[in-house]
């Protein structure tokens, strides 16, 4: 990110209404993300963090609102220029949405193959770098996603995402269904990535330890829109109840008891 | 834009790098890296200072170059770059793991052998496979049989639905084409001999014998043995089979079987369509061009044409049925983890099935010659 970037949000949501038939999932719903930071949404089932992502994406077309992406707003630009914005951006699916049809290493060379110009042995070097960048062994490259375990298939997929270097990332539940020792090895990478290449890491997950890992900023979806965004801190002591249960509930209270064990219990009533 | 220029010292050569060392700029860079190995003798010193973004590609790309060199015996240092620059390159240089090349091909000529080898090989496995369908479908059926309450009604109806009822539209346009058709021809070359007449019969038996059925049986080939294939061959993909077994469910009674007794029921009635339209085809077509009017044409139909002519073709309808099920249904099972071995599946079900159809077809043409009907 250049200098000029600094303080301007890179991702910026307006009065944002999705709704599928009758069913309205956000309503009014504002957002900034700005630039380097690693903003983790959270929310409760059905709540619409995955459709957010989406809609940011532009999966899903908003029935009102609008959404800017590096200032620019998605749907007045021409063809060619989004496509110059999508190239910017890499996104993680849930489940990897690896093309089961190529080896692993081939996913990750499609976006340079159809949108650079390097010569084929570069690429060929570039994917198995990213390849054991995210943590996978060189044999995997020539696997395919058929061939790959659910969270082997998750980190392919975040290869895919970073193979064009964007600058925002995209993650959908990138922890989720990881072992915690690759859960907690993914958050590194992640962090480290997001350190040295200056990513803005926009992350839907329920995972509380990658929340208190690596994330900047949290921001809560409910009753339709993002109701408070802060850090940590500013989640524990706020008294919506039902950010109050999510950050104070009793799998949140065993994983703060076991981090900090020093840190008195925040709350009053007994556990 | 990302640039590369160098000066040779006395005893070594400076390299500056300037600009965004980004992914989508370095296409040039490539080559210029590449001769820069070419250059002087001595010590190399790559200077970062002016260098403006860099991302692990441009990481990558000084990595492969600082390494090349090293490789070659030259001293290289690093000079000005930032820390977080530095750290970039070497989280890059630490996942310096080229992949195992893909295996080679091997001889050309070894490689067909072999292929045709693999194919004969998977055609016997696939026949013996289908049998064992087959076998598996009637042990299922005979259950169905004793104990009719494990017949899905509800699916068998809607399967009814799918594949008999909404196949009328085009089984009947497309058999009273064919009708049209035949009578058109048959009136054109029959005039020659002043036999025009003789069309009604040729269009009744062609079409009642053979036609009517065959053309319903690749419609419905290509319309429900295809759908067939995909909807459980997505069921497969989406592990929805295997959570029927894990609950007891057997897959056979509940996907199999109604499908294909609902084509064994449906193909007849379309066939019994497809005949009826085709011979009405044939009689617009002896009305219009050679004349001979309804009445005449179906006073003609009682006179030259049998019962035994009808059922010779509808008798074949149960078995051309069965055959587009099982192959539909066997085809689906077999998907295995992928998009692209639905597709594949699905062709190879249409292929089959309208080719097992032809086969089957052929027998009888056989079997009711040695009977004389």
């Amino acid at each position: 990110m250049s200098a000029g970037d600094a303080g301007r949000p890179v991702i910026s949501v307006r009065g944002l209404r999705t709704q599928f038939g009758a069913t309205v999932i956000h309503d009014g719903l504002d957002l900034d993300i700005f630039a380097g930071e690693v903003v983790g949404i959270v929310g409760g089932s059905g709540t619409g963090k995955s459709v957010l992502l989406r809609t940011i994406i532009g999966l899903n077309r908003p029935r009102a609102g609008t959404i800017a992406v590096f200032g620019q707003q998605l749907d007045e630009l021409a063809a060619a220029e989004r496509q110059m914005v999508e190239r910017r951006w890499g996104v993680l699916f849930q489940d990897g949405a690896l093309f089961s049809s190529l080896t692993v290493a081939q996913n990750v060379m499609l976006p340079m193959r159809e949108h650079l110009d390097l010569s084929e042995g570069l690429m060929d070097e570039l994917a198995a770098m990213k390849i054991s960048m995210v943590g996978l062994q060189p044999d995997a490259c020539n696997k395919y996603p058929s061939e790959l375990s659910g969270g082997m298939r998750k980190r392919a997929g975040l290869a895919r995402a970073l193979a064009l270097d964007p600058d925002i990332v995209f993650l959908d539940e990138p922890t989720a269904g990881l072992d915690p020792i690759g859960a907690a090895a993914f958050d590194n990478l992640i962090l480290e990535l997001q350190r040295n290449l200056g990513l803005t890491v926009f992350m839907v997950t329920h995972d509380l330890d990658s929340l208190n890992a690596i994330c900047d900023r949290i921001a809560v979806l409910a009753e339709k829109r993002v109701i408070v965004t802060g850090d940590m801190a500013q989640m524990l002591e706020h008294s919506h109840p039902w950010i109050r249960d999510y950050f104070h509930g009793p799998r949140a209270r065993a994983r703060a008891a076991e981090l900090e064990p020093k840190q008195p219990d925040p709350k009053q009533e007994d556990s | 834009m990302a640039t590369l220029e160098w000066s040779e010292q006395a005893d070594r050569v400076e390299v500056r790098a300037t600009g965004d060392w980004v992914i989508a700029r370095l296409a040039p860079l490539e080559a210029q890296l590449r001769r820069l190995l070419d250059v002087g003798g001595g010590d190399l010193h790559f200077d970062l200072g002016d260098l403006g973004r860099l991302d692990t590609a441009g990481a990558w790309l000084i990595h492969r170059t600082l390494k090349a060199l090293e490789k070659s015996g030259r001293q290289v240092r690093l000079q000005n770059a930032t820390e977080d620059q530095a750290a970039l390159i070497a989280r890059v240089a630490a996942n310096d793991k080229p992949h195992p090349a893909e295996p080679e091909g091997g001889n050309a000529f070894l490689h067909v052998v072999a292929e045709i080898g693999e194919t004969v090989l998977d055609a016997w496995r696939e026949t013996r496979d289908l049998l064992g369908f087959f076998g598996l479908t009637v042990a299922t059926l005979g259950r169905a049989v004793r104990q009719p309450a494990r017949v899905r009604l509800t699916s068998l109806v809607y399967h009814l639905e799918q594949v008999g009822l909404n196949a009328v539209p085009i089984v009947a346009l497309i058999s009273f084409l064919i009708g049209i058709v035949l009578a058109y021809q048959g009136a054109t070359q029959l005039r020659q001999f002043g036999a025009e007449i003789f069309t009604v019969e040729l269009v009744a038996i062609s079409v009642l014998r053979e036609i009517g059925i065959l053309l319903t049986a690749i419609i419905v080939a290509g319309r429900s043995g295809s759908a067939f294939t995909a909807q459980i061959g997505s069921m497969k993909l989406h592990e929805e089979v295997d959570a029927m077994r894990a609950l007891a469910l057997d897959p056979m009674e509940m996907l199999v079987l109604p499908r294909i007794l609902a084509l064994i029921i449906a193909l007849p009635m379309l066939g019994f369509i497809s005949a009826m339209m085709g011979l009405a085809g044939g009689a617009v077509m002896c009305w219009v061009s050679l004349d001979i009017s309804p009445g005449l044409y179906i006073e003609r139909l009682y006179e030259g044409v049998t019962l035994s002519h009808f059922l010779v073709g509808i008798v074949k309808a149960p078995f051309f049925a069965l055959m587009i099920g099982l192959i539909g249904c066997f085809e689906g099972l077999k998907v295995e983890s992928s998009a692209e071995s639905v597709g594949r599946l699905t062709t190879k079900s249409v292929v089959e099935s309208v080719f097992m159809v032809i086969v089957v077809d052929a027998f009888f043409s056989i079997y009711f010659a040695v009977l004389g009907l």
